[in-house]
């Protein structure tokens, strides 16, 4: 195969995978799905928060990778909120207000959380206990 | 040995055994709305497609209950629940639509071909409607009551077996 026919190729398969099989708009993305903001503190404010945010459609990932189309709508509200002078805290306030604490990647002490912090305090504070009464013996 | 020794293996075999029940069961993919309950946030969009009115706020406040169906001309199963939103409407349920990411040539196109179940639709070019009301896909279909308020959300296709229910759910919501 000749070189220009093989990198013809390469781009020819390229163009294909960046054909979504089953396609989840028919609008071209939001304009700051893929933008960064022009403020490069507010672009980093916005990374930081997009990193622990949920992608709905696909769960396991957060919004700042996915390349989801609702993924990519929620990074604009991000992007264009915290363009407006919004707090991050007070976005990820909005979204869980609405998906629950589902949304957000970042741990929060609840009503239903709290175990997993106080457990491995009480695992610790045994162990130091046990430890510390063995040792007294030994000595 | 005595016989607290076993207590941390009984602990661990414990662990493993919830481990293992929750391996063998469905895993469920729902992100239910928190929006449930909650009034409708205030919103204005413009028509999906020509012939058709945008929808506001205001449009889903007043009177009767009505159903805010979040759809796409894109979406498969939107396809599957076309004949659903028919038969509520002939029992005479107002259907309001959103139409997520769309261009109007492809609602029109999709409206012509299963039917035009809605009283009005409104565009949601950026999921920003979807994402006020806590919606996480499409399509999804919300019971709002005559004061604007989200009373019941039903996330998926309506399939033939869900008519009854959101008949139900809407008269609860007239009450």
């Amino acid at each position: 195969m000749t070189v220009p026919a093989f990198a013809g190729m390469t781009l020819f398969l390229f163009g294909l995978m960046a054909q979504p099989l089953t396609a989840q708009q028919s609008l071209p993305p939001a304009p700051y799905a893929y933008r960064q903001l022009e403020d490069p503190a507010k672009e980093a404010e916005a990374q930081a928060l997009m990193e622990t945010l949920r992608c709905l459609t696909c769960q396991s990932q957060s919004i700042a990778d996915s390349d989801a189309a609702m993924a990519g709508d929620m990074r604009h509200q991000v992007r264009t909120r915290i363009a407006a002078g919004e707090e991050p805290e007070a976005i990820r306030t909005w979204l869980v207000e609405r998906y629950g604490d589902y949304v957000s990647y970042a741990p929060v002490v609840s009503e239903a959380t709290w175990p997993l912090f106080a457990i491995p305090l009480l695992l610790l504070a045994g162990a130091g206990a046990i430890l510390w009464r063995r040792l007294r013996r030994v000595r | 040995m005595r016989w607290w020794w076993w207590i941390p293996l009984l602990l661990f075999a414990g662990f493993l055994g919830v481990a293992a029940y929750q391996l063998t069961q469905p895993k469920d993919d729902l992100v239910p709305s928190a929006m449930v309950g909650k009034p409708l946030p205030e919103f204005e969009l413009p028509p999906a497609a020509e012939g058709t009115s945008g929808v506001s706020t205001a449009d889903l406040k007043g009177g009767k209950p009505r159903l805010l169906n979040v759809w796409a001309s894109w979406c498969l199963p939107c396809i599957a629940e076309a004949p659903q939103l028919e038969r509520l409407k002939q029992e005479g349920v107002e259907i309001v639509g959103i139409a997520i990411r769309d261009r109007p040539e492809d609602v029109a196109a999709f409206l012509a071909r299963h039917g035009n179940p809605y009283a009005r639709i409104g565009a949601d070019d950026l999921s920003q409607v979807q994402l006020a009301i806590g919606s996480s896909g499409v399509p999804e279909t919300f019971v709002i009551d005559g004061e604007g308020v989200i009373r019941y959300q039903h996330i998926g296709d309506i399939r033939a077996e869900h008519v009854p229910l959101l008949l139900e759910k809407l008269r609860e919501a007239g009450k």
